[in-house]
């Protein structure tokens, strides 16, 4: 059941050691799924926006939609296999086109994950302004063996993640759909803690820093006129 | 069309070609894996790289349409070097393992490897390793060969009509399958075999038996089904090992149907390969001459008239114009080859051929199916039609029949029974609009369709709405009648078809048919034939014949095509080609038939039925005089589909492993074991 090798074993993380149709067998798969009242309207209103007959162009949302509702209903934000057969039903394509759009974009859990999702930014830009740190606290914070894994109490499940487009005020950790901001070791362990509590922190930059600005005084344009 | 000079000769190609159509025009080799002609273009292997003047960067020559006055280079140093890369990034995630792969000998990887790659990989890294996928009882999956050219993917999707394969994941974890691990629910599945470039999908049941090299090869026609397929038979010893399509663009394209392709291994079992004579109530086994003295003793004292012969679905033309020749030299012209029941007006042979042709369905403009279930009794003809409904062109489908079937291509369901038809008949269906809206309509009047009570008024109304809405003209004949087996057309041809005052016979000859409950109590059985099925329980002389692909014989498909196989294998024992059977029979009958050589036997078919004589043609309809029956008589009665288990339909794969684990497979588990 080893599904794709990859030289550096299971931390590509994310959705794509969820593809293998062998992890269908697990037993967290659920055997039903319907779209509750709020999915349904959005569902609705998302179909509308495609012209009659292309209607398989909402794909993406509507598997959104499932992974929020799961979200709610389990804590858990992921889509199973019959959320897609169930999609697929829904928008008339063939399931298996369904499977290809769910395991080909990572944003898509396949395989159940913790309450909040811990997503590291490991590319360069992040990297070199101490993505590693951020990881590090977040495997002995959160207590999660690495990219790929969830944490025993299921809070957290760890994935590393490409750019994000937050370069600008690197290192990213993104939680869900937030975005925290210049992380170092010690936010991210506030953070954690804070998420494990129930809290949720003020998403943004960490260091009190507007938007993308530079960090501490303002060193240029200080002569505008008018000012 | 476009003027294109490839290596400095000038072809021309109509416009929108692509670069790789011309260069074979100019009739240079272009490797290829993802291409294939009878797919759509996906452009994902880059093997098909091309030079062309002023481009910056070699092209894909499969997707690049050509231009009036391109240059293009196949064997430019830029050419060249990009296949070597290509090739190379290939071979990356390719196993090495070409001694255990079956596809070795055959497999388009090595050979353009050998042809077009680089000596050596310049890859020293872990290769990746893919989990196999099910697929279904027939092929087997080794899916870290598979190079991702998704040919598999686009043959379910597009001419299969199961979009049930597909690319999960990305990058590197892209792998191709079901997702959910279930078998292909198609009648097509072999294809995907012959399609695949590489060793990821092979044959289940040939699996380590055979190398491409050791295998006598010869070409015949598949019975299995009406379509005619033309197939090569691959032999070694004195076994068939395999079945695969040949090329015919007029009727099977390139594809085959799984019955014809893997039920093979019927072929070795529970086959009669000596003569068998029924002594005491107890039948034993018998020499040739005993068995051939039984029939004399009997036939002797016989009247002629009283001698009935019946035609089974698998018979070649060969043995039943010399049973006819033989029942005639006898003084009985009581033949009869619709054992099934169906009420095939045999007075003009355009009342019981497809007429349309198999190719003519891609003209077609409208289609009305009856009482037939094509892509189940002729899945061939079935993505015939598939293909020329998903051409874009409205191609509206009429089906009346059970509710609810998948024929692979959207249909509208008029209607269950008699009560539509009769509708569609008098012109007052909704249906009919459709019909005369078209320029080329058609129907397939399914051969399960005329095998009820009141078949003659199905197939009086069936013509009655071909010759009144526009189906039946000079230049376009869309009255289709779709048969089950590949031997059902050639008797019809030579008129075996029983008179309706015929008494009750006394001695009956089972040529091939198992189906003996028309057999009088009392009646002498003779049953020639290769598999021991109902017919040879029943019989008092057993004689044993040769199968499809032991014999030399001439076969008509659906189409009323004539086609010949070849021997590919002797028969098993003592088992004899049929038409010497009989005419060695008819030596101790003291009838002797006049001809003694395969030759002269096929210049007596030729007189007996021009169609034999002379090559296909499509024809038109002249005369719009319907077959003898009643219109407005038929029934409200559902139309039962005449093959209700696709995979054990006919006595060779009836008795095929392969086939009995296919039929566990995709039917339905029994409640308990079915009465036969």
């Amino acid at each position: 059941m080893s599904g794709a090798h990859t030289p550096g074993g299971p931390s590509i993380g994310g959705g794509w050691a969820g593809t293998h149709a062998a992890d269908e067998q697990h037993p967290e798969q659920p055997t039903h799924f319907a779209f509750d009242a709020e999915s349904e309207a959005k569902v609705a209103a998302l179909i509308k926006r495609y012209p009659p007959g292309k209607q398989a162009s909402a794909v993406i949302p509507l598997l959104y939609v499932v992974q929020r509702q799961m979200g709610r209903q389990t804590g858990s934000a992921w889509v199973p296999r019959v959320a897609m057969d169930v999609v697929a039903e829904r928008l008339g394509m063939a399931p298996i086109r369904v499977y290809e759009v769910a395991t080909f974009y990572f944003m898509f859990n396949t395989r159940p994950i913790g309450r909040y999702h811990l997503q590291v930014c490991g590319t360069t830009p992040c990297w070199l302004r101490g993505s590693d740190d951020v990881a590090r606290a977040c495997r002995e914070a959160g207590h999660v063996a690495g990219y790929g894994h969830t944490s025993a109490d299921g809070m957290f499940t760890m994935t590393e993640v490409e750019c994000l487009g937050g370069c600008v005020n690197a290192p990213i950790l993104q939680v869900d759909d937030d975005y925290y901001e210049d992380m170092d070791y010690d936010s991210t362990v506030r953070l954690i803690d804070a998420l494990r509590r129930g809290d949720r922190p003020v998403p943004g930059s960490m260091i009190g820093r507007q938007t993308s600005a530079p960090i501490g005084e303002r060193t240029t344009l200080l002569d505008v006129p008018g000012e | 069309m476009a003027k294109v000079t490839v290596d400095g000769i000038e072809v021309e190609v109509p416009n929108g070609a692509s670069v790789l159509q011309a260069c074979e025009a100019a009739g240079k080799e272009i490797p290829r894996f993802c291409y294939h002609e009878r797919l759509s273009v996906a452009g994902n292997c880059r093997m098909c790289l091309v030079e062309v003047e002023k481009a910056p960067k070699p092209i894909a020559s499969c997707a690049y349409p050509v231009a009036d006055g391109m240059k293009v280079f196949t064997d430019s140093p830029m050419v060249r070097n990009g296949r070597r890369g290509v090739m190379e990034f290939l071979l990356i995630n390719h196993p090495l393992d070409c001694p255990i792969c079956d596809q070795g000998g055959e497999c388009d990887l090595q050979d353009q490897a050998m042809a077009f790659g680089h000596d050596s990989s310049r890859y020293m890294e872990e290769k990746r390793v893919v989990s196999d996928k099910y697929m279904g009882p027939l092929i087997k999956t080794i899916m870290t060969r598979c190079i991702q050219c998704t040919r598999c993917i686009r043959f379910a999707t597009e001419v299969a009509g199961v979009p049930e394969l597909g690319a999960t994941g990305r990058g590197e974890a892209m792998e191709v399958g079901t997702y959910v691990e279930r078998a292909l629910t198609t009648e097509l599945s072999g294809n995907l075999i012959d399609i695949c470039p590489v060793g990821a999908l092979t044959s289940r049941p040939y699996a380590f038996v055979s190398r491409p090299w050791e295998l006598r090869k010869t070409d015949s026609i598949d019975v299995l089904d009406a379509t005619g397929t033309n197939i090569r038979v691959d032999t070694r010893a004195g076994e068939v090992l395999r079945i695969l399509p040949r090329i015919n663009d007029d009727v099977n394209e390139e594809w085959m149907a799984d019955r014809g392709r893997f039920s093979f291994d019927g072929l070795k079992r529970r086959r009669l390969d000596r003569p068998w004579v029924r002594e005491n109530g107890r039948l034993r086994p018998a020499t040739w001459s005993e068995a051939f003295g039984a029939i004399a003793a009997r036939v002797r004292g016989t009247a002629g008239e009283r001698i009935a012969a019946r035609i089974g679905d698998l018979a070649d033309a060969e043995a039943i114009v010399a049973l006819k020749d033989l029942l005639g030299a006898l003084g009985s012209a009581n033949l009869e080859c619709r054992t099934d029941g169906a009420a095939i007006d045999a007075s003009r042979r355009d009342f019981y051929t497809f007429n349309t042709t198999i190719a003519g369905i891609e003209e077609a403009d409208a289609l009305l199916i009856i009482g037939s279930n094509p892509r189940q009794e002729a899945p061939v003809i079935n993505a015939r039609i598939r293909k020329r409904a998903i051409s874009g062109a409205p191609f509206p489908v009429g089906f009346i029949g059970p509710r609810g079937l998948d024929l692979t291509y959207r249909h509208d369901w008029l209607g269950e029974g008699g009560a539509t038809l009769r509708a569609i008949a008098a012109g007052t269906h909704r249906f009919n609009d459709e019909l005369r809206a078209a320029r080329r309509p058609m129907l397939i009047l399914g051969r399960g369709a005329l095998r009820r009570a009141d078949g003659a008024a199905v197939l009086a109304a069936a013509w009655k709405i071909a010759a009144e809405n526009g189906m039946l003209r000079e230049d376009w004949h869309g009255f289709n009648l779709l048969h089950l087996f590949g031997g059902q057309v050639a008797p019809l041809d030579l008129g075996c078809v029983a008179p309706p005052d015929a008494p009750a016979p006394e001695v009956v000859w089972l040529l091939g048919t198992g189906d003996a409950a028309e057999v009088p109590e009392g009646a002498f059985v003779i049953y020639q034939g290769h598999h021991g099925e109902a017919g040879a329980a029943r019989a008092d002389v057993i004689l044993p014949g040769a199968a499809y692909t032991e014999k030399d014989a001439t076969w008509v498909n659906t189409e009323g095509r004539v086609q010949q196989g070849r021997l590919a294998v002797f028969p098993p024992g003592e088992a004899r080609e049929d038409w010497k059977i009989i005419r060695a029979a008819s030596e101790l009958l003291g009838k002797r038939l006049p001809y003694d050589s395969l030759d002269a036997v096929r210049d007596r078919l030729a007189e007996a039925h021009p169609a034999f004589g002379s090559g296909f043609a499509r024809r038109g309809c002249t005369d719009l005089a319907g077959p003898a029956g009643d219109a407005a008589a038929a029934t409200d009665t559902a139309f039962a589909l005449p093959i209700t288990n696709y995979w054990q339909a006919d006595p060779i794969s009836r008795a095929s492993d392969t086939m009995a684990e296919c039929a566990r497979t995709y039917l339905p588990a029994a409640p308990a074991m079915a009465a036969e």
